[in-house]
């Protein structure tokens, strides 16, 4: 057992040996992890506004683990996010104007009203949204997994656990499962330090999540959450493991929540100088800075990305802004596919109507 | 164990078991999942045999993780299959309690997303099991929207109803008697049928008073009419099969006939579905009723274990007996 803190130490991008290096997929990344920041930001904004109903939770210096481990997969791969891993559903082709329509309780949002923020799915797109129980959703990529071999699919899943949720009964059951069954699973395991206001270290008695891979008997492998290339150089490792049969990967990502579990949380917990040291790892500066040195970009195209994004989503805070908000009879609909009662039909309540029917 | 024959006297388990067989034949789409279901044949032999006919690719032996089972379930629908999960009791339900009735129940409405399993395993008491192994678990999920829970008395019903609990698109939870696996037996035709969800059906027809009740409670209801009927009393028992959908107009129509009502369950009475049929009747049917709606119930325990114990907590004919006639001379 080791009790290394955390792996992030090397303040700069290393490139994990066999990495392929095509200017294409290197600029993806930072697209993408760019728009999951940017994104928030844009929540935030419309948060302070009173424009977002409930609360908004930042992956401010997550943003390389999320899109990392969800670059390495295929479009016929699934992904099932936890809420900040808002990266990995981009990257899957979620639409930013969606999810703001999801924060803003749109009625011409993807669940219509009926449910928050990135809880949702589109299976078109291979990703299904979280429920709040954490953990839950190991146990449904079991059986996405299952189902897709069952039919000679060669899906991969891919489904992400926090220090905190990985506590539950849940998580080992679905995980426990996938070792036994030897499904193609990959379980990104992120140390981010705290569950809310608990430290990891008041989550378990080893702080290497990792070590959890020998006992389940899977493949297992440790990064540093704040490196991109080496999240996605990992996460696409095990790809290849699953999809040729080799079984499900556990992979663990040290990396930091740099916000509190969502805007509301002043962060009282957190011991003074930490969010400093974290803000100098950060993975999009740090990613920046790589791309510049190495050449693969200059500054002038890394403003046409920025400006790309920006345009992008002041497209879609305008549409999510204007969309309407739902109908209220709509509440009843879409319970069972047999209804009891629906908006056209709203006898819920209309008692008069009903007694002595 | 083979292929089950059709036709012919067959009793309640082996109805469950034909009613898979013939849903696992028709339809790849078709595969269970539990505990001890494979080389086994689960606890109670409901899968004897599937096994060998169906191969291990679609009778899968877990994990002791009844959520895993049936959050696995809730994954696999997602990619069009048909899972039939076992409980090994239906009282392990409580350890998938959330991927049921958070995961699977809350899908359709949270983002349009269908979730087409079955949850089924043995219920009731009446065999010693204890606190343990003896729930009528309905209540959990009767109050959950998005699931709906099917109850059978018989063994035509309990066929019947597991292959349109299994052709249904919603999560259904199927709550085998394990009283009546072996007891209960009839005569079933050798040609497929289907029971449809949502539909009650009436046991015995009566003028006097109306017994509304499900699973195990429609025999002990049947043998209380009998001992009333020697004293001239009709009584109607509607047996509701499936408590969601809940046939209202079943019920209503019955009290309606009869203007009393007894609802009688096996499980406990605070918060049982009895008093969801009680509050219906009230609210619908308050007019044609002559004397209160009573409910005959378990008292508001764990199942006892010792046969002392038990049978003084289940309903029995004398329970129900007493009821009727109180009602009567109301």
């Amino acid at each position: 057992m080791s009790d290394s803190v955390t792996s992030v130490e090397a303040p700069e991008i290393v490139v994990p040996e066999g990495v392929r290096l095509e200017p294409e997929r290197l600029l993806d990344l930072y697209w993408y992890m760019l728009l999951n920041r940017r994104l928030e930001e844009r929540l935030v904004n419309l948060y302070r506004q009173g424009k977002v109903i409930g609360g908004v939770y930042r992956s401010l210096g997550q943003e390389a683990e999320s899109v990392g481990t969800a670059y390495a997969l295929e479009a016929r791969d699934y992904v099932s996010p936890l809420i900040r891993n808002l990266g990995s559903i981009l990257v899957k082709g979620a639409e930013p104007v969606d999810i703001l329509k999801q924060y803003m309780a749109k009625g011409t949002g993807p669940s219509r009203g009926k449910d928050l923020n990135i809880h949702f799915g589109d299976l078109s797109k291979g990703f299904i949204g979280p429920v709040s129980m954490l953990g839950d959703m190991i146990p449904v990529m079991a059986g996405v997994a299952l189902g897709n071999r069952m039919q000679g699919k060669d899906s991969v899943c891919l489904v992400y656990i926090g220090d905190g949720g990985f506590s539950t009964g849940a998580s080992h059951e679905g995980w426990n499962f996938i070792c036994a069954q030897r499904l193609p699973v990959i379980l990104v395991a992120e140390d981010n330090c705290y569950a809310y206001s608990t430290p990891t270290d008041r989550q378990m008695g080893n702080r290497n999540m990792v070590d959890r891979a020998v006992g389940y008997g899977c493949a297992g492998v440790q990064v540093d959450g704040n490196d991109v290339l080496r999240c996605w150089h990992a996460a696409s490792e095990a790809v290849s493991r699953a999809r040729s049969g080799g079984g499900p990967t556990l992979i663990e990502v040290k990396t930091y929540r740099r916000k509190g579990h969502a805007e509301h949380d002043d962060q009282r917990y957190v011991p003074p100088g930490e969010l400093d040291t974290w803000e100098a790892k950060d993975p999009v500066a740090r990613y920046e800075r790589w791309l510049l040195s190495e050449e693969i970009v200059d500054r002038s195209q890394l403003d046409q990305i920025e400006n790309r994004v920006r345009a992008k989503l002041d497209a879609a805070v305008d549409e999510a802004e204007k969309a309407p908000m739902p109908e209220a009879r709509t509440a009843l609909d879409g319970v069972w596919s047999t209804p009891r009662w629906t908006a056209e039909h709203p006898n819920f309540h209309d008692f008069a109507a009903e007694i002595g029917s | 164990m083979s292929a089950p024959e059709r036709g012919g006297t067959t009793t309640y388990l082996e109805a469950i078991r034909q009613g898979l067989w013939e849903e696992m034949e028709s339809d790849e789409r078709v595969f269970m999942l539990g505990e001890d279901i494979g080389v086994y044949g689960g606890a109670f032999k409901v899968t004897d045999g599937f096994l060998d006919r169906f191969g291990e690719g679609r009778v899968i032996d877990t994990p002791i993780s009844e959520a895993a089972i049936v959050g696995a379930s809730v994954g696999a629908a997602m990619m069009g299959l048909r899972p039939v999960a076992e409980m090994q009791f239906i009282d392990f339900i409580s350890c998938g309690f959330d991927q049921l009735t958070n995961v699977a129940a809350k899908n359709r409405y949270r983002w349009g997303q269908a979730t087409p399993i079955v949850v089924r395993g043995p219920a009731g008491g009446g065999v010693h099991g204890g606190p343990f192994h003896s729930l009528q678990a309905e209540s959990y999920f009767t109050h959950t929207a998005g699931l709906k829970v099917v109850c059978p008395a018989t063994a035509y019903d309990a066929k019947g109803l597991i292959k349109a609990a299994i052709r249904d698109d919603d999560p259904v939870v199927f709550q085998e008697h394990k009283f009546l696996y072996r007891r209960v037996k009839e005569d079933l035709p050798a040609e497929e049928f289907v029971v449809p969800l949502g539909k009650a059906r009436i046991h015995r027809e009566g003028r006097d008073l109306t017994i509304v009740t499900w699973a195990a409670m429609v025999h002990t209801a049947a043998e209380a009419a009998e001992a009333l009927a020697a004293d001239g009393v009709a009584v109607e028992i509607v047996d509701l099969r499936t408590l969601v959908p809940l046939d209202e107009e079943a019920v209503l129509t019955s009290v309606a006939k009869t203007g009393r009502a007894i609802v009688l369950h096996e499980a406990p009475r605070t918060g049982g579905f009895g008093g969801e049929i009680a509050a219906t009747i009230a609210e619908k049917a308050f007019e044609y009723l002559d004397a209160p709606i009573v409910r005959v119930t378990a008292p508001d325990t764990p199942v006892p274990y010792s046969p002392p114990l038990e049978e003084y907590y289940l309903p029995g004919k004398d329970d129900v007996q007493l009821a009727a006639r109180k009602l009567l001379d109301y």
